[in-house]
């Protein structure tokens, strides 16, 4: 071909873009200090930070999946909260027929029957994702008022489904003995179960990313975020991907449930429905199907929520709002925006 | 006669309410370049996004290489061997150029040679390989959006104006670059604006008014004919130098 004189030209960023572009990172560091701060006592501040922290990765675990579903398949779930619920069931029905196992001054035990609790709510929140992603998603691709309709009504049938097989009543889940009680650091008190909830969050936060950026059906997963239409003239089927998309949500929202639920030690029907306000908060914090945002998000509204409660406790219940409207000033598409096509 | 490679008959499609094509009858020879002109609004776009799948046909056949493309989804008549390069690109701007690639290789590692050949088509790409596609410049993204095409052996490519916005200098990079593409074994089926453009790289044209085929034949025709051009398109290959 002809030499033409076509010159390499890249649009580069300039430092203050930069920085712009990588602030949301610093927010949690900074809220972090700014709640050290402006709590007198450091064990106080280590042990909110704990609770804080922990509260942010369960709700990342329940929000990841939610986020991922908007962004590629450009799907409202407003059912999500069901999978929420279903997966704190399903997860009571193992640890409730492994007693011997919680109860059991083994910790290995302990920690096995809660392993064994985690994979059974995430089965059948799966497998739950499947017909719930056939039945009632399927049909209403691409029209989003329908999606918030039929959603709600899956969310209203699933709560009634757990009404029917684990009854109405609210139900005590007690966690392992080796998750009660607290350890001491720094002369603050963490609880155990926190720091196991802080743990597992990291990990799913680490292996959805290596997925996400390691593996060609993560490489599809961002550019079916971006571009449905042209990942499909690639040649990939991506409604096959939506759907084991969805399921994995559908799962991990099933993981926050029944981590959620040993949290606070009581579940119910509805416990996924009440906690979706703070989920929907984290995923438009984060930008809808980011998950770094979602990441963030969720860190933010934990520190955020213990912080207020300690120092303000008539702003906890606004102070997430007040964090999303802020944020929303700064980024009105979130801390880490997708672009979409168009 | 030798059968077409791809042959549309009598294709409607709608878009909501709006009858775009209107009964497009066109042939694509196996090998060289089709260009499809035509005014805005004409059903270039429609036609080549209803031959993906992309927009679903009301009424008519559609056949590829003897093969009827009825029923088949837009992954399913890409894995038959058709590449596409929509209008605006389709570049995923968040995924390094590497990325773009190798989601486009879909059936495994790039093959070494064929990518050499596409860095010497098109160096920008070889310098910002890593980059965030989102960064490169219009001519850039579209130098992408066509090697993506390319990085496979395909036995069609559907391009859609793939000069609009474009300075002179990347044009005529871009037009090389076709020249060079269809002498291989890949057929190409061109919409283009750009009639100097268009007559350079097509061997054949069709050209499409109100959502059907007005014209048909050889592009050597109607690039020495600026009676027929005008009457065909309004404008000649004059206006356009």
């Amino acid at each position: 071909m002809t030499k033409t004189a076509i010159k390499p030209r890249i649009e580069r960023l300039s430092v203050l873009e930069q920085l712009d572009t990588r602030a949301p990172v610093l927010l949690v560091p900074i809220l972090a200090l700014i709640g050290f701060v402006s709590i007198p006592d450091p064990s106080t501040w280590l042990t909110l930070t704990a609770a804080g922290l922990a509260m942010g990765m369960m709700i990342f675990l329940m929000a990841s999946g939610l986020t991922v579903v908007f962004g590629l398949m450009d799907i409202i779930n407003f059912g999500h909260g069901a999978f929420i619920s279903l997966g704190a069931f399903a997860g009571f029905t193992v640890l409730g027929a492994l007693s011997g196992w919680i109860e059991s001054p083994s910790v290995a035990m302990n920690l096995g029957a809660v392993l064994l609790a985690i994979t059974f709510a995430m089965l059948v929140t799966g497998v739950f994702g499947f017909a719930f992603e056939r039945l009632i998603i399927k049909p209403v691709y691409g029209d989003h008022l329908k999606q918030i309709l039929v959603t709600m009504g899956g969310l209203v049938v699933t709560e009634q489904l757990i009404h029917v097989v684990w009854g109405p009543d609210e139900i005590v889940l007690a966690r392992p003995l080796a998750l009660q009680g607290s350890i001491e650091v720094f002369g603050a008190a963490i609880e155990k179960y926190r720091i196991l909830a802080v743990v597992l969050g990291l990990a799913v936060f680490v292996a959805i990313r290596l997925v996400l950026i390691r593996t060609k059906v993560g490489l599809l997963v961002r550019a079916g975020v971006q571009n449905t239409e042209m990942v499909e003239a690639f040649g990939y089927p991506i409604r096959k991907l939506f759907l084991v998309v969805f399921m994995v949500g559908c799962a991990l929202a099933g993981l926050g449930g029944i981590m959620w639920g040993m949290y606070q030690e009581n579940i119910t029907a509805h416990m996924g429905n009440e906690i979706m306000i703070l989920v929907f908060i984290v995923v438009i914090i984060g930008g809808l199907g980011s998950i770094e945002g979602c990441f963030i998000g969720a860190m933010l509204v934990g520190l955020l929520t213990n912080y207020t409660a300690y120092l303000v406790p008539k702003l906890a219940l606004v102070s997430t709002i007040l964090l999303m409207g802020v944020i929303l000033m700064w980024r009105p598409q979130g801390l880490f925006p997708v672009v979409k096509a168009h | 006669m030798p059968e077409p490679l791809l042959k549309l008959a009598g294709v409607h499609t709608y878009i909501g309410p709006y009858h775009i094509l209107q009964g497009v009858d066109l042939e694509v020879p196996q090998g060289g370049c089709s260009v499809l002109l035509g005014r805005n609004g004409a059903g270039k776009t429609t036609t080549l996004r209803t031959i993906m799948g992309l927009w679903g046909a009301a009424k008519g056949e559609m056949t590829f290489a003897g093969e009827s493309l009825a029923g088949l989804g837009t992954p399913q008549i890409a894995q038959r061997g058709i590449a596409f390069v929509p209008e605006d690109m389709g570049i995923f701007i968040d995924l390094s150029v590497q990325e773009n690639m190798v989601l486009a290789a879909r059936s495994g590692p790039f093959d070494k040679d064929r990518l050499d050949w596409i860095f010497q088509l098109f160096p920008p790409l070889k310098t910002f390989w890593s980059n965030p596609a989102g960064t490169l410049s219009g001519g850039q993204k579209q130098m992408l959006a066509v090697a993506r095409a390319v990085i496979e052996p395909r036995r069609l490519i559907l391009i859609d104006e793939p000069t609009k916005g474009l300075a002179p200098a990347i044009i005529k990079s871009m037009s090389d670059a076709l020249v060079e593409l269809k002498e291989t074994d890949t057929t190409i089926l061109l919409v283009e604006q750009n009639f100097a453009m268009a007559s350079h790289v097509g061997d054949t044209v069709a050209v499409m008014d109100d959502g059907r085929i007005s014209y048909a034949g050889d592009m050597v025709d109607l690039a020495r004919d600026t009676a027929l051009q005008e009457r065909l398109m309004g404008l000649t290959l004059e206006a356009h130098q």
